[in-house]
């Protein structure tokens, strides 16, 4: 779960590490007056909140100077698209602002704490050049990049974090400081349970220590050990995602038209590559898990069979877990149903044609149940045999 | 020979009791393996019954883990407990001196999982916490742990200790590994019905963090003396595949052959840069086959055409092998 950056800000004010002083989050230029009054002395800046990285080269941080300023960007902002190269070819519509006193940048320090999956241990990451650029500086300059792992049971030691701090070239008038929030943010890691714990940029302003960006994503797993963040609604998801995820199925739309409903996320993930090889396109990834149930499968069906883009479903069950009886009866509820409402409404016959390839655990007993119930489901035997058939299908309907 | 299980493998199944744990210790079972007692804690004492009917045989329950291996001398578990539970139902398959813990559930926090390795690294490292002398473990790993979020593994015709549909598989000269789990059975599947059959398949899970890693396992099959082919399943994302390669390179004399899924998975929709740092550029379907081809890997491109590249290989590298 990604968290907006003013959601951030509350976790680190929580764990005490210093930030600009802020006129909180607004959704109305009706609200900026007291917000500005809140944020104390202008020049005051104003930062679209949306899930995405790149926000200031696509116009979503603006400084203001005056009141009236203030406003024009707040008008401007409210209800503004922006597109960014962290949002996947996305358009993510602003609906808050945060306001907050615009901190005097001395020096940019960009400092995170993430799981380095090679280590298989949370490691707090430091680079004496914060900033936008800072991929671009991984890339070119590795060695700028500085490493300290982060005991998943006991946290970041102080010394680890001075080492940190000295390497990074900051004041030893700023050392304490730096060290608490170096811990802080390792202890907040920890005990939220996040996958990415970032301030960038930190800065010297006026010679003291100030983060005046954060992005923190907590980790899915682990949200039953936060109910409070458990209950947030999701900010990033489209409608159908949001869908998907409250029955447990794993979903992403796409560009193309055919529709894919598998079990297993690598399986998916070549599915998807026989249906581009096989010439078509996939219109989503969707993974219904290993211990998915009929009912789940039905759900799954219902999220593929309203995305309009879908002109052919192609589904590949390898069973294992999840038995192809058991599947079969899901397609068949799943079929039945939409058929009778589609009579009801007395609409043409109505929906794409279904290409299904069941193997593993009970596959006989799902092949027959398929056959029996009389829907019009085209079956096939192998992965490219299931893909050439959707993708013919989906270009006959097309 | 195979490696990691075969018919001698002593198995507990911790969380016997749940459907998932229950509907696949009978399978398991069905299929031949030594599952030797069920451990739900609160349910000591009781016997489990397989579901429908099929077998009569009955299997003790007990509390802990260490009474389980104490009255029935198994030697391994297989851990089909709920998410907030299973790092704990690790440590103890570990605690107990466990010799291969395979992990089934999905959706372990990541945190949990790290201190789990953390744990089991320093028990590993001769703290004479360990009684070496009560089953001599598979160096270097000490307990083996696959896993967690993996369909298992499966020495074909003797042990299937996990998920996996069980007639897909048969017994043969290709070692096969993976990060999927139902891609493991197409793999295999194919492999199945070109002739080939497998040595042991072990999914060692798509976590970010799992127990045992490709390079690990292929160190094993490189001194199983049946095991002639290692098949490598990868997929975008992490840099295990770009190890393995690397590891091929330098140790390995067995011919690799090796499908990475996701070249056509979009980017996703990332946040913030300590990923990307942290990476580098390691993780992309691209990255992962340049890096395969230049350590002399056999990269498959089709998921379509992996029984059949690897049977005609095969067969031309080393003409003992009788291919159907």
């Amino acid at each position: 779960m990604k968290l907006l950056e003013y959601e951030s800000k509350a976790l680190l004010e929580l764990y005490h590490i210093p930030l600009s002083k802020s006129g909180g989050v607004i959704s109305s230029a009706g609200q900026l007056n007291s917000a500005l009054k809140r944020a104390g002395c202008g020049p005051w800046v104003i930062k679209a909140q949306v899930l995405a990285g790149g926000r200031g080269k696509a116009g979503g941080v603006k400084i203001a100077k005056t009141m009236v300023e203030a406003k024009q960007v707040v008008k401007a902002m409210l209800g503004m698209e922006l597109k960014t190269h962290q949002t996947g070819g996305r358009t993510l519509v602003v609906r808050e602002v945060l306001v907050e006193h615009a901190a005097p940048i001395d020096r940019e320090i960009y400092l995170a704490v993430t799981m380095d999956r090679g280590k298989g241990l949370p490691v707090l990451v430091g680079c004496g050049e914060g900033g936008v650029e800072i991929e671009e500086l991984a890339r070119t300059k590795p060695e700028k990049i500085l490493r300290e792992e982060v005991d998943p049971s006991e946290g970041l030691n102080p010394f680890q974090a001075r080492r940190l701090c000295f390497s990074m070239g900051i004041p030893a008038d700023q050392l304490s400081i730096f060290v608490r929030t170096a811990q802080s943010l390792a202890r907040l890691f920890l005990e939220k349970d996040a996958s990415v714990v970032e301030i960038n940029p930190l800065v010297l302003s006026r010679g003291k220590l100030l983060a005046l960006d954060a992005k923190i994503v907590l980790d899915d797993n682990a949200l039953f050990r936060h109910p409070d963040f458990a209950k947030r609604s999701d900010h990033e998801s489209s409608p159908l995602e949001r869908e998907a995820k409250r029955v447990g199925i794993s979903y992403i739309g796409l560009e193309g038209n055919i529709g894919c409903l598998v079990n297993g996320a690598g399986l998916a993930m070549g599915t998807m590559d026989s249906i581009k090889l096989a010439g078509g396109d996939p219109a989503n990834f969707l993974d219904v898990g290993g211990g998915a149930s009929a009912a789940q499968v039905e759900s799954a069906f219902n999220i593929l069979l309203r995305d309009k883009k879908v002109k052919a479903v192609l589904v590949n069950i390898f069973g294992g877990i999840m038995k192809c009886d058991t599947i079969a009866e899901g397609i068949i509820k799943a079929i039945s149903s939409l058929k009778s409402e589609t009579q009801k409404a007395k609409r043409k016959a109505g929906f794409s044609p279904i290409v299904v390839r069941l193997e593993g655990t009970h596959v006989q007993e799902g092949r027959d149940l398929l056959t029996r119930s009389g829907l019009p489901i085209i079956q096939a035997h192998s992965l490219s045999e299931a893909a050439e058939k959707a993708v013919q299908a989906a270009k006959q309907e097309g | 020979m195979s490696i990691l299980v075969n018919k001698e493998t002593r198995v507990v199944v911790q969380g016997i009791t749940g459907s998932a744990g229950s509907f696949h210790a009978q399978q398991c079972l069905e299929y031949g393996t030594q599952v030797v007692a069920g451990v739900t804690p609160g349910k000591g004492g009781t016997s489990w019954k397989p579901g429908s009917g099929q077998g009569s045989q009955e299997l003790p329950i007990f509390n802990t883990v260490s009474e389980a291996v104490r009255q029935t001398g198994a030697d391994a578990s297989l851990i089909f407990v709920p998410p907030p539970f299973a790092a704990d139902a690790i440590l103890e398959a570990a605690d107990a001196n466990l010799r291969i813990i395979v992990c089934i559930t999905e959706g372990i926090p990541v945190l949990d999982r790290a201190r789990v390795r953390q744990k089991l690294g320093v028990r590993g490292q001769g703290s004479g916490v360990r009684k070496e002398e009560l089953s001599p473990r598979p160096s270097p790993l000490n307990p083996v742990l696959i896993g967690p979020n993996c369909p298992g593994i499966i020495t074909p015709g003797q042990c299937k200790m996990g998920i996996m549909p069980g007639y897909i598989h048969k017994p043969g000269p290709v070692g096969v590994i993976s990060r999927s789990g139902t891609l493991t059975y197409e793999a295999v599947w194919q492999l199945t019905q070109k002739g080939l059959g497998q040595s042991t398949v072990v999914g060692i899970g798509g976590d970010p963090i799992v127990g045992s890693s490709f390079v690990d396992l292929l160190e094993l099959f490189e001194k199983d003396s049946v095991t002639q082919a290692v098949l490598m399943i990868g997929e975008i994302g992490g840099s295990s595949e770009e190890a393995a390669a690397e590891f091929f390179k330098k140790h390995m004399s067995k011919p690799l052959f090796s499908f990475i899924a996701g070249k056509t998975a979009p980017p996703g929709r990332r946040m913030g840069h300590a990923g990307a740092i942290v990476e580098g550029g390691a993780g992309t379907h691209e990255g992962k086959i340049k890096a395969l081809k230049q350590n002399g890997v056999r990269v498959i491109e089709n998921l379509s055409d992996i029984g059949a590249t690897i049977s005609s290989q095969l067969s031309h590298f080393h003409p003992t092998v009788t291919v159907n």
